[in-house]
């Protein structure tokens, strides 16, 4: 039977160091299944966080040869035979024990969204042309894929000004919603810090669900607070217009 | 999770990732594309400019000098006066931005690769990159620069008399090219109905959002757009450079 060579980051806290397994391969395999073979037959105390094995719960997240990504859908015959499979925590937030990493970061940025707001007296008939845009935002399954690729939590740490792409996403899944009434512009620039966004797209590039992060939600987003912010001719026509 | 423990959160688990990457595949292949096409392009644009000859012949022009403006006093080329529109119009563009950020600033080079240099980063919020925020004006002023040269491209087929030859073929083809990309172009997905919430809301939101439904298609290839419009633009002139020297010849389909 083949094998395959995994070198796992094993460590707690401020240290840790990779360690190599040999684990067979068959047929279907993925990354998070040699895990499991590893927690069975070596060593049961490797940490891993995972759950439905789907790719819908968005909890084996992690960094398979430096790629951020979903260790549930890493198959293993994408490896050439031989190859030696690094696997990773995510690097942007704080490591726990061997792959598993605290993003309880997100869900505080999370509760300082301006949640749902629907206008008052609103008849709750909606088509589909105006929420298709938002259906794909529904997609997320927080898996913070996006958060740790992005260079500006991963390289710059600045998770004190900028929220990161998945909350772009909710930020913009809400404004676009046809039905909202709330106005989370000036959050968007400021709080949120849209500004930092280079657009460089790894955000797109990881999403496990192939949501258009940046063309469908950062963009616009950044083109309406240009409305609102930067551009003194869209306002004039909009307050004369109200289109909106 | 209280408020102290989710800012103790915010430090990166980095002993676990020590190196600049820890990815096998050839990650720096795609930004050294990027770099080598458009350092090409910025030296072959940048020297047609300056050269200020062999731009013109019979009601040909080439798109680097169109709209010739023949400014009184101007000791440059006038293809200054042009080019400036354009080529502020591709760098705000956020495709282009993707790519020489990646490519020239390496912020990052790659998914998951170290960015390269200075750790105070503040993106497009502080000069010079907050101009970045002007891309919609450099749509408008684009839009005005591919009128003129759709203008040209028919001038050159109907003057002096109706015909059609290589160069006005290749005109065309960079029109039809420039068009893709600059109505592909995000501002103008936002302007033309992006902004809007409610598409159904009344006949007017209707017909935008099948404007926008379009756009959005385009859009979806406006980095394949981006090159092969460039592409088009350099070679245009590159033709008609050799043809106003006498070097390329300019066939004659039919007349």
């Amino acid at each position: 039977m083949a094998e395959a060579n995994l070198k796992v980051f094993r460590g707690e806290k401020d240290s840790g160091t990779f360690e190599n397994y040999k684990v067979p391969i068959e047929e279907g395999m993925v990354v998070l299944d040699a895990i499991h073979w590893i927690q069975q037959n070596v060593d049961p105390s490797i940490a891993v966080r995972w759950n439905c094995k789907a790719a819908k719960c968005g909890s084996c997240s992690a960094e398979v040869n430096g790629r951020p990504s979903l260790l549930c859908k890493s198959r293993m015959d994408k490896f050439e035979p031989g190859e030696e499979i690094t696997v990773q925590p995510i690097k942007t937030f704080p490591h726990v024990k061997d792959l598993v990493a605290d993003v309880s970061w997100n869900y505080e940025v999370n509760k300082k969204i301006v949640p749902f707001t629907p206008k008052p007296g609103h008849n709750w008939v909606v088509y589909q042309e105006d929420i298709e845009r938002v259906q794909e935002f529904r997609k997320c399954i927080e898996c913070f894929l996006c958060q740790n690729v992005c260079h500006v939590l991963r390289d710059h740490n600045r998770k004190d000004g900028f929220y990161g792409p998945r909350f772009m996403v909710r930020l913009a899944g809400l404004e676009m919603h046809p039905v909202d009434d709330a106005n989370r512009l000036k959050m968007v620039k400021e709080d949120a810090g849209i500004g930092f966004c280079n657009i460089t797209k790894c955000c797109t590039e990881v999403c496990p669900e192939d949501i258009h992060i940046t063309d469908n939600a950062i963009i616009p987003m950044k083109e309406r607070v240009v409305d609102e912010f930067y551009d003194p001719i869209a306002k004039f026509f909009k307050s004369v217009f109200k289109a909106k | 999770m209280n408020e102290t423990k989710a800012a103790t959160a915010s430090t990166s688990g980095t002993h676990a990732h020590t190196g600049m990457t820890t990815r096998h595949d050839t990650w720096w292949l795609a930004p050294l594309m990027v770099a080598t096409g458009f350092t090409l392009f910025i030296v072959y644009a940048t020297y047609r400019a300056f050269e200020n000859n062999y731009y013109e012949i019979g009601s040909i022009i080439s798109p680097f000098y169109s709209p010739k403006i023949d400014l009184p006093g101007w000791p440059f080329s006038p293809a200054i006066l042009i080019l400036w529109m354009p080529a502020g119009f591709r760098a705000t563009c956020y495709y282009y931005r993707k790519a020489y950020y990646r490519a020239y600033f390496l912020t990052p080079p790659a998914c998951g690769v170290s960015v390269w240099g200075s750790k105070s980063y503040t993106g497009e919020r502080a000069f010079p990159f907050v101009l970045q925020n002007l891309h919609r004006y450099f749509f408008y002023l684009a839009v005005l620069v591919l009128t003129i040269l759709w203008y040209d491209a028919f001038k050159s087929m109907i003057e002096p008399s109706f015909h059609f030859d290589l160069v006005t073929l290749i005109m065309i083809i960079n029109c039809v090219l420039l068009s893709g990309y600059t109505f592909g172009c995000h501002a103008y997905r936002h302007l033309a109905g992006g902004g809007l919430n409610c598409f159904s809301k009344d006949e007017s939101t209707k017909q935008r959002f099948k404007v926008w439904e379009f756009v959005t298609k385009l859009n979806e290839h406006h980095m394949a757009w981006a090159w092969f419009s460039l592409c088009s633009v350099g070679f245009t002139d590159f033709y008609i450079r050799q043809v106003c020297a006498g070097v390329f010849p300019n066939p004659v389909f039919f007349q």
